[in-house]
């Protein structure tokens, strides 16, 4: 029997285990300064916007912009479900990552007919449209921002991250994943090949939301202030340049790129008035030297691992 | 009954008239030629059937079932399966995903299935994976089933072009110029396989071809369009004896 229980997986399994067991255990003994913390949580949300993201903009290749305005969603959601209501930590995400994921939708069906820069454009609208809203409601502390307090520790982080693009991936390498490229690839043949492309390209921005809902929730349960401001379009720049660094239509690229990025502005916290000048520059070198990304649309495997095994395995059948 | 048939079918774009008042029957088995000159609105027509454009007028009967209006995914759904006149490719995807995206529409698994892995999802993908590689046999291209679509030779992504579209599991394929751009040994070649695919999988063929070796060598009838308008059809013979047919590709003798 051929299932997800393989040498490939159960290598992959061990080192996120091994992965989690480390920072944990550096956490537990107070060895890790809080700084260091604060920048592996970050990655965690970063990774999980960087990857849902790249499942619109790279796998499906819709351009969307707008990607700050769904996590805008999930964190006040969450934000209000657990510190007005003091609903459960896992509701509020919960919460806050469909009621993004409905915006998804909300917002797709009409705007997926859209091609190219009008669809960018509609979505840094709509993303406009969300943190005005949010700036102006007088519940969720308007402009000041809204207090509340800190719930997420690196585990529900670190969780909710492999849980984000593990589902993402498995959409991806599914026949539904491959619809998604197939309309990124020739959308006119996709469709005469009998693949419903409305259907997908808002499954894909549904999908594609939920996780930037999920990611957002993170965000606002961890750093016990959310503010409009944070949410606004230079977000969805920052998200759409790390998708664009690691390789848009890869995943593994996109996690590379979220890593890299966070990284590159973490290390260059102590000089602010040159993080953004040397971020540019890395960029702009990066791409004339390597203008597909990091790891272009490839994808980084454990395959060399059960490649021998999969292959028997197909031909038995 | 005739499996397609093609009634008073018109399309204008502002105020050209593309096609117009077409009428077209084919019959269940058959293997039908559309020529014309360039520009005649052949490809139009193809696009129209398919539902990539909205017929202006007429009707449009497959299977006793009106299509009009229909969208090209469900076209596809109905049995009516195309090829490109420019290739359209997925061109990054390897050839048998290629394939594989074909079968899409026929998968056993449902997305949560996929999005969790349950087992429906790896008996779905062997499934699939099994039916893809089997095609890819029957078009010799099996041992290039892992190479990127772009990278093959342009007779093979003609091939695989006609691959992805039986993929699909059609009644009637479509095939817009086939031999586009292949020497005459590829063309040869083409002919056989078309014959061939016809019998093997049960279809109807209608292909657009200004190949006339391909054309007279394949066709049982031919259907000539010229400026939007069918101005002959008939045996292979007797295109090629129509003066109406000469004057439209030659032009007119001057005398």
């Amino acid at each position: 029997m051929r299932n997800w229980f393989n040498r490939k997986n159960i290598v992959a399994l061990l080192g996120i285990v091994l992965l989690y067991a480390v920072v944990q255990g550096l956490i537990v003994f107070d060895i890790m300064p809080p700084f260091y913390k604060l920048t592996l949580i970050l990655i965690c949300i970063y990774i999980i916007l960087s990857t849902s993201l790249n499942l619109i903009n790279g796998i499906t290749g819709q351009f969307s912009i707008g990607h700050a305005g769904f996590m805008a969603v999930g964190a006040y959601v969450s934000a209000m479900v657990t510190a007005i209501m003091h609903g459960p930590l896992l509701l509020g995400i919960l919460t806050g990552a469909v009621v993004a994921a409905l915006g998804g939708l909300l917002v797709g069906l009409p705007t997926l007919r859209l091609k190219g820069d009008y669809l960018a454009i509609a979505t840094l609208g709509f993303g406009e449209i969300v943190r005005i809203v949010f700036l102006n409601m007088e519940l969720v502390g308007g402009a000041a921002g809204f207090t509340l307090p800190s719930k997420i520790t690196w585990t529900w982080a670190f969780l909710l991250m492999v849980f984000s693009v593990v589902i993402i991936k498995n959409f991806v390498g599914s026949t539904h994943g491959r619809a998604c490229i197939a309309i990124r690839e020739n959308e006119i043949a996709a469709e005469s090949m009998g693949v419903n492309t409305t259907k997908y390209k808002v499954m894909a921005f549904t999908i594609g939301a939920f996780f930037a809902g999920l990611a957002g929730a993170i965000y606002a349960n961890y750093m016990y202030i959310i503010q409009p401001g944070t949410f606004s379009f230079l977000k969805s720049f920052d998200i759409l340049v790390m998708v664009v660094l690691g390789g848009l239509g890869s995943i593994t690229g996109g996690i590379v790129g979220a890593v890299v990025y966070t990284l590159i502005s973490a290390l260059l916290a102590g000089i602010p008035e040159w993080r953004l000048v040397i971020t540019a520059v890395f960029l702009v070198v990066l791409m004339i030297f390597r203008p597909t990304g990091i790891m272009g649309t490839k994808e980084f495997t454990l395959g060399f691992l059960g490649k021998k095994g999969d292959k028997n395995a197909t031909s038995k059948n | 009954m005739p499996l397609l048939k093609i009634e008073n079918l018109s399309k204008s774009f502002g105020g050209l008239k593309a096609v117009s008042n077409l009428d077209i029957e084919i019959n269940q088995g058959e293997l039908i030629g559309l020529i014309g000159p360039n520009g005649a609105g052949k490809t139009t027509v193809f696009n129209l059937l398919t539902g990539v454009y909205e017929k202006t007028e007429g009707t449009m009967t497959f299977m006793d079932k009106n299509v009009s209006g229909l969208k090209p995914y469900q076209v596809t759904l109905r049995g009516m399966a195309r090829t490109f006149q420019n290739i359209r490719l997925f061109s990054d995807l390897s050839v048998i995903d290629n394939v594989k995206v074909a079968y899409h529409q026929r998968t056993s698994y449902s997305t949560f299935s996929a999005l969790f892995r349950f087992p429906s999802y790896y008996s779905g993908e062997a499934e699939m994976q099994r039916k893809a590689m089997e095609l890819l046999k029957i078009f010799n291209l099996d041992d290039k089933a892992e190479e990127t679509a772009k990278n093959l030779p342009y007779g093979e992504q003609r091939r695989l072009e006609i691959a992805r579209a039986l993929a699909t599991d059609p009644q009637l394929l479509l095939l817009d110029e086939p031999a586009a751009g292949m020497n005459p040994q590829e063309t040869h070649d083409l002919m056989n396989l078309i014959r061939w695919i016809r019998e093997k999988f049960k279809l109807t063929i209608l292909l657009i071809e200004h190949d006339m070796s391909l054309v007279m060598g394949v066709c049982e009838r031919i259907y000539v369009l010229d400026y939007g308008m069918i101005i002959a059809q008939g045996a292979p013979d007797e295109i090629k004896s129509n003066p109406k047919v000469i004057e439209a590709y030659l032009g007119e003798e001057v005398v």
